[in-house]
């Protein structure tokens, strides 16, 4: 989230598209509640349901999964046409301005650059002009037919309301009344708030769904300011924490990058990272990436990382792939070329799509390693459950060793919510058994890995051997002392570098935050974004003053939030170029002539003019990007392109099949469908009732929800003949589930490109342990692609097909 | 625990005060007493409580975890009951039929108590100790890596990497778990390593 789920009450409008937040976050559903009831704000549901939240929106309009982008640039184009636009905001905070190169083109389906048989681009045309003076060229009387702005007219101006209704299925008055609905939003004083989910991201062009509301957001002015931004709810407690930790193949914590095979060296790895501002006196703040490279590197290896041997640049992996990623290391895995695996606190038999390979890759494996608190279906993958888990135990070879550990009620540490509030919690209760913490588990590995290296010696041991390891218990390191260490501390004195006499901070002292990080090795920070969360003034994420001067859902005395206890990104774009709010109801912070100041950590350095220096200090040209440079491997702009399973072809470019170039496997490419042997759009959700995989281990969870179902409508009940509550059969070109069908006025066929096309809806928490009836998951069924820039499966648009049937054996 | 005063605390210090004077003032002074005598216990008024948040959705709603025991004074700690925490700014103590449910995964019959191995062909799970099973765990890493990692590339540069053996972090452990399990997993050269959020 850009913003906080605190901050929803500050909204006018809210719009949830790939998402349903009121079954899937109820308790922060609940702040829209409260700006509806308490400034009159407005709800608008987009859906291929008529879900929860839906229910009670002010206006709901259906759409067909996998169509959003064609939906998001639709109302874009709306914009434009009806002149809706927050034009001071695009002016001077976005880069409508610049001017793109020549021979960069938009045509078919397809930029410049594309090679068919690489599915992938030469990006080198995707750039900005660069003018004799060494930065970006800018027109700001968007005079220029070059110019973002202008791309950008011409590439939405095929998005008509007639186009969206083709291709989404949405009839055009209710997206024309949406349309209306969002513009209104572009005055200075209205926002609007995205709440999305994995409704967006698991797609097969996931993250562009997500920069075409972005975009929209930018456009309308809406980023920075309260009640509006970009908020993705995160599915999990803690995803969000882990991510920012960077426990990703291509990241190091704090969203910095594992180096690739061709940066050989530091000095090779820094010289793509330089981040020169491409506009007079811009921030840039990545040009301080050195600083927080080698104070982690200081972090992992203490002594053993020295200038002279590059901060022990060669102790990290180096890349041959973007990735390996979760579907290309089951791909290998599927392959034979795995051998270990250890899951901890991840169910894949479940998550991962086309379960029938996932069985196959596990069964592959020579050692499989589980560390949970609750019996997972991973970790019993070789068992038979009859129709519910058909293996045959005895050929499968693979040595499974499951680990107990504790839950959220037994262990002290923070997690990061979806609105970046590290919020520390403390244990409760003994744990079960001998069930033992997660770092228990850990230290345990690795000082035994460490111990066999340092008896028998082996393969480049120095990694394992010199990493830091300085803890009150080796074999069981505080979770204070670890969000110390990801904090940061001096290594050594730190002096003023204007008054060398002056100390900074002592040495072994916490540092108050990432801005004292320095690049000599006198520094080290496990994660520099969350540096400043457990300084000298104790354990930060502790905090629980509740307090909200003046009630802008602020918070700022409650636990900390990254970065710098910040509460909403870029917030300097909440106030006009002479640096007073775009809403004076709404002041966020504001420039007093000489500094800025208000209710939230100005996002910006405090003496930065308001007319001088831009608001997106991240980027080099301190402005956001309605073109998006060669940031995407797909396109500076979004396209719609079509799931990989759809229901009818691309409309914008019939040759094109799904995301152009979305990474696909050879041997999965026989077991994608037509519509033709599969005619149904499935989609996959959750329910209020059940979290994951994790509630059907709960008896009052497993009481409310009990049983595997699939959603028709009526009209596909009525054609293919199935009763409300009996057994059908739903199969794709991967696999077959068995479920009880909920025949439903909430699913309503939808008429694209002239066709009716049935929508079948799977929730998704059902399996063979636990306490609710054995069933299935979407997995069964779905394909094994993933989005073009992250690889997130698609489980949201794909193709299948129905039939009544028996019940299955109980087992 | 980071709660000088806990809620509880301060409702029942306040109570006396309003008993003390309102009620006395008003002349109820008896009747109350008969109707305070009449009155059960507070189950959960002897019982420890900590502050934790839902483990479930990214809204990390505030919880407060009612305990039979202190864990702070070495005591086993059994947890009797959960309940929203209405003193936090995003939930102010509601929670939804998954949170209002904790308890039950608490305390499910298949929370795992033990460490098990199951053989390959084997159709069971057997019990093993916590060495058995780590011992075993950085016996197969060693000889693994030791057999397949890879120094450097065809050109020589060093490229320190160990594609045969993967690693799936968790979406609800800590961030303190997140770090030292990135310490453990990136020293070997692990590369394929990834985390719910790819999915």
């Amino acid at each position: 989230m850009t913003n906080s789920w605190t901050d929803i009450r500050n909204t006018d409008l809210v719009i949830i598209m790939g998402g349903n937040a009121a079954e899937a976050h109820p308790c922060g559903f609940k702040w829209v509640t409260e700006a509806k009831a308490n400034r009159g704000a407005k709800l608008i549901v987009v859906d291929p349901r008529y879900t929860r939240s839906a229910s009670v929106s002010d206006f709901y309009a259906p759409i067909r999964q996998g169509t959003d982008i064609a939906f998001l640039l639709g109302v874009i184009n709306y914009c434009i046409q009806n002149d809706k636009v927050q034009w001071q905001y695009v002016k001077a905070f976005t880069n409508a301005a610049y001017v793109v190169k020549d021979g960069f083109a938009y045509k078919d389906g397809l930029f410049t650059g594309y090679d068919e048989n690489k599915r992938d681009y030469d990006r080198s045309t995707w750039e900005y002009e660069i003018g004799p003076d060494g930065f970006a060229v800018v027109d700001e009387t968007l005079q220029n037919p070059r110019c973002v702005w202008n791309l950008l007219k011409a590439h939405v101006a095929a998005y008509t309301p007639e186009m969206v209704e083709r291709i989404c299925g949405t009839p055009k008055d209710k997206f024309l009344k949406v349309a209306q609905m969002i513009a209104e939003c572009s005055s200075p004083t209205k926002t609007m708030t995205s709440m999305y989910a994995l409704g967006w991201t698991q797609h097969s062009k996931g993250s562009q769904n997500i920069r075409s509301m972005a975009m929209l957001q930018l456009i309308l002015g809406n980023i920075g300011v309260r009640g509006g931004g970009m908020n993705a709810l995160r599915g999990h407690s803690n995803i969000q924490g882990l991510t920012d930790v960077g426990l990703m193949s291509n990241l190091l914590p704090g969203y910095l990058n594992i180096p690739v095979e061709r940066e050989t060296d530091l000095a090779t790895y820094m010289s793509s990272r330089a981040f020169k501002p491409l506009r007079p006196n811009q921030t840039s703040y990545w040009q301080n990436y050195k600083k927080f490279f080698v104070s982690f590197q200081k972090a992992m290896w203490g002594g053993a990382a020295t200038a002279e041997n590059d901060f022990a640049y060669n102790f990290l992996p180096k890349l041959d792939v973007p990735a390996y990623d979760v579907l290309r290391t089951f791909e290998m895995m599927h392959q034979g070329k795995v051998n270990g695996y250890f899951c901890q606190g991840f169910n894949p038999l479940l998550a991962f799509p086309n379960r029938q390979k996932i069985t196959e890759s596990l069964s592959k494996l020579k050692w499989l390693v589980t560390m949970d608190p609750l019996e997972t279906e991973t970790s019993r993958f070789w068992e038979n459950h009859g129709e519910y888990n058909n293996v045959n135990s005895a050929s499968i070879q693979t040595e499974v060793i499951q680990l107990p550990s504790t839950c959220f009620a037994e262990d002290d540490g923070s997690l990061t919510n979806s609105g970046r509030w590290l919020q520390w919690h403390w244990a409760g209760g003994t744990p079960p058994g001998e069930a033992k913490h997660d770092t228990w588990i850990m230290a345990q590995i690795h000082r035994r890995l460490r111990a066999l290296y340092e008896k028998e010696g082996g393969a480049f041991p120095d990694p394992i051997l010199n990493l830091t390891w300085n803890y009150k218990d080796p074999g069981e390191p505080s979770p204070e002392e670890l969000a110390k260490e990801i904090n940061g501390y001096a290594v050594e004195t730190l002096y003023d570098p204007a008054d060398p006499t002056k100390v900074v901070l002592e040495k072994g002292k916490q540092v108050v935050n990432f801005s004292v990080l320095r690049d000599d090795g006198t520094t080290a920070c496990g994660c520099w974004i969350y540096s400043g969360c457990f300084n000298e003034a104790g354990n930060n994420m502790a905090r629980r003053d509740n307090s909200d001067p003046d009630d802008t859902g602020a918070y700022l005395n409650w636990t900390f939030a990254w970065p710098l206890n910040r509460r909403i990104l870029y917030n300097r774009a909440s106030a006009d170029l002479q640096g007073n709010p775009w809403d004076p109801t709404r002041k966020l912070i504001a420039w007093d002539g000489t500094k800025w100041s208000g209710y939230d950590v100005p996002d910006i350095a405090p003496n930065a003019k308001p007319d001088v220096v831009g608001p997106f200090i991240m980027n080099q040209e301190g402005v956001s990007r309605l073109f998006a440079r060669g940031l995407m491997r797909d396109g500076p702009f979004p396209v719609h392109y079509e799931p990989f399973e759809a229901p009818i072809a691309n409309v914008i470019a019939p040759k094109i099949r799904g995301n152009p170039v979305a990474r696909i496997f050879q041997s999965d490419v026989p077991q994608f469908a037509t519509s033709e042997e599969f005619p149904y759009a499935a989609t996959s959700y959750r329910l209020t009732e059940h979290f994951h995989y994790w509630t059907k281990h709960n008896r009052v969870n497993a009481t409310l929800q009990p049983e595997f179902f699939v959603e028709i409508s009526e009209q596909l009940a009525a054609e293919k003949g199935i009763a409300h509550g009996s057994w059908v059969r739903v199969w794709s070109k991967r696999g077959e589930v068995k479920a009880k069908a909920v025949v439903t006025k909430r699913i309503k066929p939808l008429i694209c490109d002239g066709k009716p096309v049935h929508v079948v809806g799977i929730p998704l928490h059902w399996g063979f342990t636990g306490q609710a009836r054995k069933g299935w998951g979407p997995n069964s069924l779905t394909p094994f692609v993933g989005d073009a820039n992250i690889e997130t499966p698609e489980y949201k648009a794909f193709l299948v097909n129905i039939e009544p049937t028996t019940a299955p054996a109980t087992v | 625990m980071n709660v000088e005063l806990s809620r509880r605390g301060f409702l029942k210090a306040a109570g006396v005060g309003v008993a003390g004077t309102t009620i006395g003032a008003f002349g109820f002074a008896e009747l109350e007493a008969a109707h305070a005598a009449a009155i059960r216990p507070f189950k959960l008024a002897n019982t420890m409580e900590t502050r934790n948040t839902c483990p479930y959705c990214s809204v990390a709603c505030g919880i407060i975890m009612y305990s039979k025991g202190d864990l702070r004074k070495g005591e086993t700690a059994e947890i009797l009951h959960i309940e929203g925490d209405a003193d936090h700014p995003t939930n102010r103590g509601t929670l939804c039929p998954k949170g209002a449910a904790l308890k039950d995964f608490v305390k499910a019959e298949t929370r795992l108590k033990y460490p098990m191995i199951r053989k390959p062909g084997s159709d069971k799970f057997e019990r093993v100790s916590w060495d058995q099973a780590l011992d075993r765990i950085a016996r197969l890493m060693k000889d693994d890596r030791d057999a397949n990692f890879i120094a450097a590339n065809a050109a020589g540069v060093p490229v320190n990497r160990w594609t045969t053996v993967g690693f799936l972090a968790a979406s609800a452990t800590t961030n303190e778990t997140a770090y030292l399990t990135y310490k453990v997993v990136r020293s070997t050269g692990i590369v394929a390593f990834d985390n719910q959020a790819r999915v």
